[in-house]
């Protein structure tokens, strides 16, 4: 296939993506909508990943953390902390609190950008994965801004659109689940679109550059710092706009909301749809979305014979299931989904220019 | 009052380096792992937990005495650790290092899911060999579990010294480890070698479980906080420096130790329990921005 041929294959393929998306929702119940707009949030944070584990090759073990800062900001604006003796007032509309929890996370990002060039590889995931773990009981020591251990409490409030009644919007009428569905996936689509954006250019050739080979890059004019930072500030602003949107979801916040489990789980979501690719994100997604429900035996777990139900139903045996499917995942796609779409394309590709020898 | 100060701080210093031992146990498996197979295995507390089960299932259901139970648990635990490496890691030992990170991950949640699957989450009681006596000497009050917690990991670290020094076995090891293609070349048997690595960590990882179980009661997330320690003690040390990884340990249990003795004098009065895993993991970010490779560590030369 030509690049021009790929391209258009790829636009038909995201158009036909964006169909399915708006369609879903008259398709399945309006309960299992809610777990698909969990599927779009997680997209949203794997994109954000990926750009700078997939792309610039920086390895982040603590991108839950990024996530919460996104969420505690979208609920302080929301609920503000007067409560708790913080000065915010709150107040602000849940919708217009997320480029707001991007911007903080990315600034964030920026900030742990500029120490974390001095790491690189394991030493870097060790030092992401530490900031990971000191995020809850940080969290519990800012009581006054934070709500402590008991969190920001959203449901029922003014600023929470849908909490209870349906939301009108354009003259259509959406439930609760329909809204969050439609609003997690029109901003993920759009982070979609805007990665695409970023990675195509000069900035993606960049960090796919600093990847590659740091000394090749450096010696090409790519400044270290200057793309390493900007990755880590993209990576994390997306993070916290996917944490905003979480908070919104589950109409709460708290410190366990972002456990360190979070973090691992969108590096396991990064490396099952395949590092440095886009598309095969959506199946990342998917996977750590509905994985763990699989594990217990619903949806697509219940073809599985009754006795391994059974089991599996006993505390600990959906673990048992998730870690041994992921193990097995790496085995047989070692580069995740968009690996194996990668390798299907090359697979045609060849195919049709051997057969016009 | 100075007196007993001083006794409370000796005892603190005790403890510390009982704490400190399980530490640099657990650290040293980390290291070990690491200089073999180059990835951090996270792993490494949950097969330290599934060890300590084990250990007491012997005990408990099937009533055998300590001492034999030991033994049995390491021999167990080395065999776990081989066949982890034979069959789980082998096949992606050659890939990039993330898709290994993953394979760890993937086996920590599932040993975790099986531990809580077989004996449940509730926490269970597994004694210490050494008692519950405690020794006064010189007015300092200390416990035997505690020093006999620092013999028995002074002890493991030192028969682990004469292996890698004084052996066939460890000369190999270590040198399919530094180097393998040559290793190789000159007859050495690497991947059986890497697989006696993952073995030999599987069983420091059960000293330092069984040691730990006493103390903190035996459950399933028991070594959860002990493996983030490690990661702080190793990193101490230098990720790829056993002896940094014992000193490191030891460094550690007694600073975190002095932190909690000193807040209940005013000093650092900020600290309290709960930010012992903080501090800890502040000393692994201070580390590594201040000198990545640790205090015993070499610097990596890169070639181009």
């Amino acid at each position: 296939m030509t690049p021009r041929q790929t391209r258009i294959i790829g636009f038909v393929a995201f158009a036909a993506f964006v169909v399915v998306i708006a369609v879903l929702p008259s398709f399945i119940s309006d309960f299992k909508a809610r777990d698909y707009s969990y599927v779009g949030i997680y997209l949203i944070a794997l994109l954000g990943l990926n750009i700078l584990t997939g792309y610039t090759g920086q390895i982040s073990l603590g991108h839950g953390a990024f996530m919460a800062i996104g969420g505690y900001t979208t609920a302080i604006l929301m609920a503000g902390n007067e409560e708790f003796g913080g000065p915010l007032t709150g107040g602000m509309k849940d919708v217009w609190t997320l480029p707001i929890a991007g911007l903080v996370a990315g600034l964030f990002g920026l900030a742990f950008g500029i120490p974390a060039l001095r790491l690189s590889g394991l030493y870097l995931a060790l030092a992401t994965f530490a900031i990971a773990v000191a995020m809850p009981s940080t969290v519990k020591r800012f009581e006054e801004f934070t709500g402590g251990g008991s969190g920001i409490q959203l449901f029922g409030t003014p600023e929470l659109t849908g909490s209870i009644a349906n939301v009108k919007i354009f003259g259509w009428s959406l439930t609760p689940n329909d809204w969050m569905y439609y609003l997690a996936w029109s901003i993920a689509l759009v982070a979609f679109a805007v990665a695409w954006l970023i990675l195509r250019g000069r900035t993606g050739r960049a960090f796919r550059a600093v990847r590659d080979s740091e000394t090749a890059a450096v010696s090409s004019g790519v400044s270290l710092a200057r793309y390493k930072t900007l990755a880590f500030g993209i990576s994390a602003a997306y993070a916290g706009v996917a944490g905003g949107l979480f908070g919104i979801a589950s109409a709460f916040v708290n410190p366990d909301a972002f456990p360190v489990a979070l973090s691992i789980y969108l590096l396991v979501g990064i490396v099952v749809g395949g590092l440095g690719g886009l598309s095969g994100l959506v199946f990342g997604a998917i996977f750590i979305t509905f994985l763990p429900l699989w594990a217990q035996g619903q949806d697509l777990g219940s073809l599985l014979p009754n006795r391994i139900i059974e089991e599996t139903q006993k505390p600990g045996g959906p673990a048992i299931v998730y870690g041994v499917v992921l193990i097995l995942l790496m085995f047989v796609i070692p580069n995740g989904v968009g690996g194996l779409f990668r390798r299907i394309g090359q697979l045609i590709s060849s195919r049709r220019y051997s057969r016009s020898k | 009052m100075v007196v007993a100060a001083f006794s409370d701080f000796m005892q603190q210093i005790v403890s510390g380096l009982a704490s400190g031992g399980v530490y640099a146990l657990l650290a040293l498996a980390l290291v070990i792992i690491h200089r073999s197979t180059g990835v951090i295995n996270f792993a490494q507390g949950e097969m330290a937990t599934l060890s300590t089960y084990i250990a007491w299932t012997l005990t408990v259901n099937h009533g055998w005495s300590y001492w034999p139970a030991f033994v049995a648990t390491l021999a167990i635990s080395f065999g776990g650790g081989v066949g982890i490496h034979r069959v789980v890691i082998r096949p992606v030992e050659r890939g990039s290092v993330l898709r290994i990170v993953i394979v760890t991950i993937g086996l920590l949640v599932a040993i975790n899911g099986f531990v809580i699957w077989q004996w449940g989450g509730e926490p269970q009681q597994l004694q210490s060999p050494f008692g519950t006596d405690t020794y006064t000497v010189g007015g300092v009050v200390v416990a035997a579990h505690d020093v006999g917690t620092i013999a028995v990991a002074l002890g493991i670290v030192f028969l682990l010294w004469l292996l890698f020094q004084f052996t066939k076995v460890g000369l190999a090891i270590r040198a399919a480890a530094v180097n393998p293609e040559e290793a190789r070349l000159v007859g050495v048997r690497v991947t059986w070698m890497l697989a006696l690595g993952w073995g030999l960590a599987a069983t420091l990882g059960a000293v330092a479980g069984m040691l730990t179980a006493p103390t903190v009661g035996l459950d399933p997330q028991m070594m959860q906080a002990v493996l983030i320690y490690a990661f702080a003690a190793a990193i101490l040390g230098g990720i790829d420096s056993p002896i940094g990884a014992v000193v490191g340990g030891l460094l550690l249990g007694v600073l975190l130790n002095m932190l909690s003795y000193l807040s209940q004098y005013g000093v650092f009065d900020w600290f309290s329990e709960e930010l012992r895993l903080p501090a800890a993991l502040l000393i692994i970010l201070v580390v590594l921005l201040v000198k990545p490779t640790g205090i015993f560590g070499r610097p990596e030369v890169k070639r181009v």
